[in-house]
Order: structure tokens, then C-alpha cells, then sequence
């Protein structure tokens, strides 16, 4: 059997479902954790797939951010994001 | 960004439980490496499940390819790997990702550690450094590729990987087999582990800039013991999978 921790995956998986959502890409977006204050990419919290995508913090495991798609609506719970940096423009290559 | 169709024009058997799929996608802007995508499949009865799938073409390269591993309860894996042929078709969203990406320009050394699959981004990665570095520059930054899976039979890519080791001076691949070793073996034979990243790493000199995909555990595993050896978190860059194989991490 496997166990929770042998299914989480990170951020970088739900780049896809976040860019259908906000503009900039945010997989590379910071993000301040609320509960610890560290601050790490968006793309290394995290993700745990369950009534909803749901990233922790790859510090304190805290939820930074709960996103359940309804069908017609998405709810979007930030509240354990207390400052996101985002880039507006991704870098030539 | 939005689902389209792709279509599949050659697969190809990498071992046992892994296969490539290469894509004919219409509207393809291009990716960068250490990009994925999602695919969607949809059941007859209107069932759909989505799986994020690493990208292993290089940029450079003209279809977009994937290399999947078969998980025996996943529901799409065990499709991509062991149905789809040529000709078929499924849906793909993509390019995705911003954060676990490698350009070329990065004018650092580069540091790879895989564990199992994880290997298709690093793969990615390096295709594109071999298509876009010459090894023969005199600004050439060094690499390293650290390769963890289980048995020689499980390593993807292995002919690929030699000879652009053997081709290129300036990147040095090193594997460990963690459960079982042919004879005559000269790589390592245990899980990555402090000792390991420090011999692997010392070599490129100045602090790399490290990329790290493999199952859960092991990618955990490698980014504590990396910042141990002081590197910088920044420079730590990960990619967790979900499972990897039945119960155990590569």
C-alpha cells in the first residue's frame, strides 16, 4: 500500500490548473508563507490532491493556497499567502 | 492556454515499464526545458483524468516528446505506455512551468540529480545544453548528471546519456543502482547520500545551479542534504513525481 506521503507532488503540477486562473506564470511566482514567513517558489510548495488542490509550504507544511473548481465556478482561498511576488514577464530565452 | 489535440506518430520502448511518445501537436508555441504538460484523457462515458507528463525533447527539437512510466493502478499511465499507438490521439495542455526551467544562457554550473523517471526533465535539460553549448568554447560551464534507479534494466536513456558523456569533456555522468548492480559495476550501489552529492558536485567548482526530480522522498532527501552541504536554497530547484514504481522510491 502506499501511504500519503508517496502521492504528493509539488507546485510544478498544478502549473497547468494556475494558469488557467492568473495571468503571470506561477510556478516561478515567491510566496511568503503566512504561518512561518519563509519564502519559496510557488513551484516547490507542496501538493496534496483532494476535495481540491491544496499546496503547503515546503517548510512548515501550513496551506498557502486551496483552489476547488466547481465546474462553472473556482474558489480560490489565499489566505496562507501573505505576500506573492510575481514576475509579468517571462525571460527572453 | 488551452487542451488541444495530439497525435501520436512513434513510440518508442525505453525499459521495461517506460515508453516515448512522440506528438504531433498543431499549435505548438515551443517550450523550454524542464518544462511538462498535462494530458487529459476522456472515457466514453465522459470520465476525464489528467496527469502532468515531463517534457524530454530538447527545444531545439521539432515534435514534443514524452517519456511515461507505467504505473500498474495509474489512469493514464498504463494507457499512454501499453495503448497508444501511432495515429492515436489525446489532449494536451502546455507548455507548462516556469520555475523547474534550464537555459542555456544560465552562464553557472549545472548540477543534475534524478531518481527513476525523474530523469525525463534532466533529459530535457540536457538535450538542450548538448544542442545549444559547445563543449569546444572556452566559457563552457561544467555539468553533472548524479542518476539513481533501481537496476541497470531501469535506467532510461542509458546509450544516450554515454555518448554525449563520452562526446562532451565538460559534463561528467555518474549512476547508482540502489538494488541491484551487474557484475563488474563501477558506478555506486546505494541510495544518494551526503557523500555522493559532495564527490559528484565537487568537481564543477563553483556553486552550481541544481536541479533535482525524482520521487517524493528522494528529491526531499537530496534538497536537505544539499543545503547541508551548503548550497543555497535558491539554487535548489525541484521537481517532486508522485509514485515511482510499487511502495518504494527509486
Amino acid at each position: 500500500m502506499r501511504n500519503i506521503e508517496e502521492l504528493v507532488l509539488d507546485g510544478n503540477a498544478a502549473g497547468g490548473m494556475l494558469a488557467q486562473i492568473f495571468l503571470p506564470e506561477m510556478t516561478r511566482a515567491r510566496v511568503t508563507c503566512m504561518h512561518c514567513a519563509s519564502e519559496h517558489p510557488l513551484g516547490a510548495a507542496r501538493l496534496f490532491d483532494a476535495a481540491g488542490v491544496v499546496l503547503r509550504c515546503t517548510e512548515c507544511s501550513g496551506v498557502l493556497l486551496r483552489v476547488v473548481d466547481a465546474g462553472d465556478r473556482t474558489f480560490i482561498d489565499l489566505t496562507g499567502i501573505r505576500r506573492l511576488e510575481l514576475r509579468m514577464q517571462e525571460p527572453t530565452a | 492556454m488551452s487542451w488541444q489535440a495530439a497525435r501520436v506518430i512513434e513510440t518508442r520502448t525505453e525499459t521495461p515499464r517506460v515508453c516515448t511518445l512522440v506528438l504531433d501537436l498543431a499549435d505548438w508555441p515551443g517550450h523550454r526545458a524542464g518544462q511538462h504538460v498535462d494530458v487529459r484523457l476522456t472515457a466514453a462515458d465522459g470520465y476525464q483524468a489528467e496527469r502532468s507528463y515531463s517534457i524530454a525533447s530538447a527545444p531545439e527539437s521539432s515534435n514534443v516528446e514524452l517519456t511515461v512510466e507505467r504505473l500498474d493502478d495509474g489512469e493514464v499511465s498504463p494507457y499512454l505506455t501499453q495503448v497508444a499507438g501511432i495515429g492515436d490521439q489525446f489532449e494536451v495542455r502546455g507548455p507548462i512551468g516556469g520555475y523547474f526551467v534550464w537555459e542555456s544562457s544560465v552562464a553557472r554550473p549545472l548540477a543534475l540529480v534524478g531518481g527513476g523517471s525523474g530523469i525525463v526533465p534532466l533529459m530535457a535539460i540536457l538535450r538542450h545544453r548538448a544542442s545549444s553549448v559547445s563543449s569546444a568554447a572556452s566559457d563552457v560551464q561544467p555539468a553533472a548528471l548524479l542518476y539513481s534507479a533501481r537496476a541497470e534494466v531501469e535506467v532510461i536513456y542509458r546509450r544516450e546519456i554515454d555518448e554525449l558523456a563520452a562526446n562532451d569533456a565538460s559534463l561528467r555522468v555518474t549512476y547508482t543502482l540502489t538494488r541491484a548492480q551487474p557484475n563488474g559495476w563501477r558506478g555506486y550501489d546505494r541510495r544518494i547520500d551526503r557523500a555522493m552529492l559532495e564527490q559528484v558536485l565537487m568537481p564543477l567548482g563553483a556553486p552550481p545551479v541544481i536541479y533535482v526530480c525524482g520521487p517524493t522522498a528522494m528529491v526531499e532527501s537530496a534538497a536537505t542534504l544539499l543545503v547541508s552541504l551548503g548550497h543555497s536554497p535558491d539554487d535548489i530547484l525541484t521537481e517532486r513525481f508522485g509514485p515511482s514504481g510499487i511502495g518504494e522510491p527509486a
